[in-house]
């Protein structure tokens, strides 16, 4: 059988409950560095104290946001929003003054996944939840959420956001911001190394409605499996993923986010400031916990996009927040 | 030892074969041949067909889990399909959906076929246009439509270029246009491949019948009422029946497309059926609304042979 197991870290819970992970807590602990391992992905990969699970990739979301159109609007290029209220500021005045095909900030409206990734880092900025601890119950109507919503949707009501948004269900929603004509918006990390060359932009952390900042830590964890007779050869490249020559030598070089906080600054981070802004949002952001996420969260056909769009798109935020609490819940504890 | 037995009955059985009249050695011959030649097909039909339709069937009396153990439940899976409106409203969607592009498809490919019907200047050119988008596959069609229909795309910079538009259009933006979006692209994708079943039928009719109807004075609508349409009626049978099926077993089309979204709008049985195995993981649900689907498709097939391809 296979020995190494990778699995998108919000499934993690799911399969370690399922005892598809081998428990590797004593490996991990021996490891010098167990504590500067990126700590949202280690909850996830940990099931009744147990630890089945290591970062491997990270995709954050962070603000990108296209210095050029910043100054062609009167924007100061290097002061990025600090607030969610100054983010829709930024991507008013945008729209206003470059008008056309220019847009002030766009997100995929019918994408749930897109949701969770961009709007959610808002409400833990302020300090807010999306679900209790264990991830049974919704706390959807947690103010911070009500407040994050109500402002995109009004820069809709304003036509600021790209008209495509409502009805792009996640294919394409990165491909945007790619071509200059988007001000600000919530952007995968991974996608930092893929913009095109002349494109200038900066990286700032998305922050909460009145402050704070908070970045949804995606990517990938790795394990190894438990029927595997391999154990020991599978830890062998496990470990080597998150030694200094891996994480550094082939993760940072290329742009990509390091697992490990300690390596937050590095030869490669040093020369690119938005790097070192992603990196240290590491230890700062989270990853929702939940044994049902993806059927909850994910599902296009789930309750969760319902929500969204109905608080996004109707004219009762709070309303349609508080009609969700109990659909999301029930998907949350179903066996 | 065995050897020499294979020997002693090999030869019992030539002896026996030589005392039988030529005719049945013959026919015996003939239906071993037959069995020879089916082999290969029956072999595939069971391995491919059979025996997965055996497991949907055995998943259908269990609870089965993406991973884990599956433990007998039946009739479970079957109870709670009332339960998922999802489904339910899928049901009804799906009804809709296989009406109207039925309708279309069939009157859309008949004109098609009418048109290209007589050898003239051209219509080699005609035939092979509209055929042409039968050849490329499904899913890529869907792709290429979902380009089209998105906001960068083509179809909306062309209609803003000739100022029929000034902003761009939501293809996909509400439920009725992501329908008809769809089945857009399911008959430009389609009409082709239906005008061709057409097309057989078509010149399967003795041009007689119309020299006769010609010199009893039939105009073209009667010729097409009384003579066409009775004379093709096995090919229609056998067009909508693909239709049909195909339609209500609609998956592609709305998955590349539109998601099922918006608000749920546009999901098709089977989506539900992708959405229970691999959304939620719940492998025996998946194969209780297969199941049921399985036999509703069947009956259906059953009743529209019936009707349709009875003899005058």
């Amino acid at each position: 059988m296979t020995a190494v197991f990778a699995s998108d870290v919000i499934y993690a819970p799911n399969y370690t409950s399922q005892g598809l992970y081998l428990d590797i807590t004593d490996r991990i602990d021996a490891l010098d560095f167990a504590d500067k391992l990126a700590p949202a992905h280690m909850k996830l990969g940990t099931f009744e104290d147990a630890k089945y699970a290591v970062p491997h990739t990270l995709d954050l979301s962070v603000l990108f946001y296209n210095k050029e159109l910043y100054e062609k609007a009167g924007l100061d290029p290097e002061k990025p929003p600090t607030t969610l209220a100054e983010f829709a500021d930024h991507a008013r005045t945008i729209r206003e003054k470059a008008g056309g095909k220019i847009y002030g900030t766009f997100f995929g409206g019918n994408c749930p996944g897109c949701y969770v990734f961009t709007f959610w880092p808002s409400v833990w900025a302020a300090g807010g939840d999306v679900m209790n601890e264990d991830g049974t119950e919704s706390t959807i109507d947690d103010p911070n959420m009500a407040a994050t919503f109500q402002i995109y949707g009004d820069l809709v009501r304003d036509g600021v956001v790209h008209p495509a948004n409502k009805g792009e269900a996640g294919p394409t929603w990165t491909g945007f911001f790619g071509k200059g004509n988007i001000g600000v918006m919530p952007m995968p990390s991974t996608t930092l190394g893929l913009m095109p060359r002349k494109l200038d932009f900066g990286v700032a952390p998305i922050p909460g409605p009145d402050g704070g900042e908070s970045t949804f830590v995606g990517g990938d964890v790795v394990g190894i499996s438990s029927t595997t007779d391999k154990a020991d050869a599978a830890w062998d490249f496990v470990a080597w993923t998150l030694s200094e020559e891996a994480q550094v030598g082939i993760l940072a070089k290329n742009k990509d986010v390091v697992g490990r906080t300690d390596l937050a600054d590095n030869e490669h981070s040093a020369q690119d400031p938005r790097i070192a802004t992603i990196n240290s949002l590491v230890a700062k952001g989270e990853t929702p916990y939940s044994l049902n996420f993806g059927a909850t969260y994910n599902d296009p056909n789930g309750p969760w996009l319902k929500v969204a769009r109905d608080a996004v798109y109707g004219d009762d935020v709070k309303g349609a927040l508080a009609a969700g609490k109990e659909p999301l819940t029930s998907s949350l504890g179903q066996q | 030892m065995s050897a020499g037995g294979g020997g002693v009955s090999a030869g019992a059985a030539a002896a026996r074969i030589a005392r039988r009249p030529a005719g049945r050695t013959l026919a015996r011959r003939r239906s071993l041949q037959g069995i020879g030649y089916a082999a290969p097909t029956a072999v595939v039909v069971t391995v491919f067909f059979l025996v997965p339709l055996g497991l949907v069937v055995w998943m259908s009396m269990n609870r089965w889990r993406l991973l884990g153990a599956p433990t007998f439940n039946l009739p479970d899976n079957y109870t709670k399909i009332p339960d998922n409106q999802l489904f339910l409203d899928s049901v009804v969607f799906t009804l809709k959906y296989t009406a109207i592009v039925t309708v279309l498809l069939s009157g859309i490919a008949m004109l098609l076929a009418l048109q290209v019907q007589q050898p003239r200047r051209g219509v080699g050119f005609l035939r092979t246009s509209y055929f042409l988008p039968g050849a490329i596959g499904f899913a890529a069609a869907s792709l290429l439509f979902y380009g089209f229909y998105s906001d960068n795309g083509p179809l909306d910079s062309i209609l803003m270029d000739l100022g029929i538009v000034d902003e761009p259009v939501a293809w996909l933006g509400t439920p009725n246009a992501a329908l008809f979006s769809t089945i857009a692209m399911v008959i430009w994708r389609f009409a082709g491949f239906n005008m061709l079943i057409l097309l057989t039928g078509l010149q399967a009719i003795p041009t007689e019948v119309y020299e006769a109807a010609r010199s009893d004075g039939a105009n073209r609508w009667q010729m097409f009422r009384h003579i066409t349409l009775p004379l093709l009626r096995p090919t229609i049978a056998l067009m909508l029946v693909l239709s049909i099926t195909g339609s209500l077993l609609a998956f592609d089309q709305f998955f590349i497309l539109t998601r099922g979204g918006p608000e749920n709008g546009t999901v098709s049985m089977v989506m539900v059926i992708y959405r229970e195995a691999f959304t939620r993981f719940d492998l025996g649900g998946a194969a209780g609304i297969s199941v049921l689907l399985l036999l509703v498709l069947v009956a259906l097939n059953i009743i529209q042979l019936r009707v349709l391809g009875r003899e005058r």
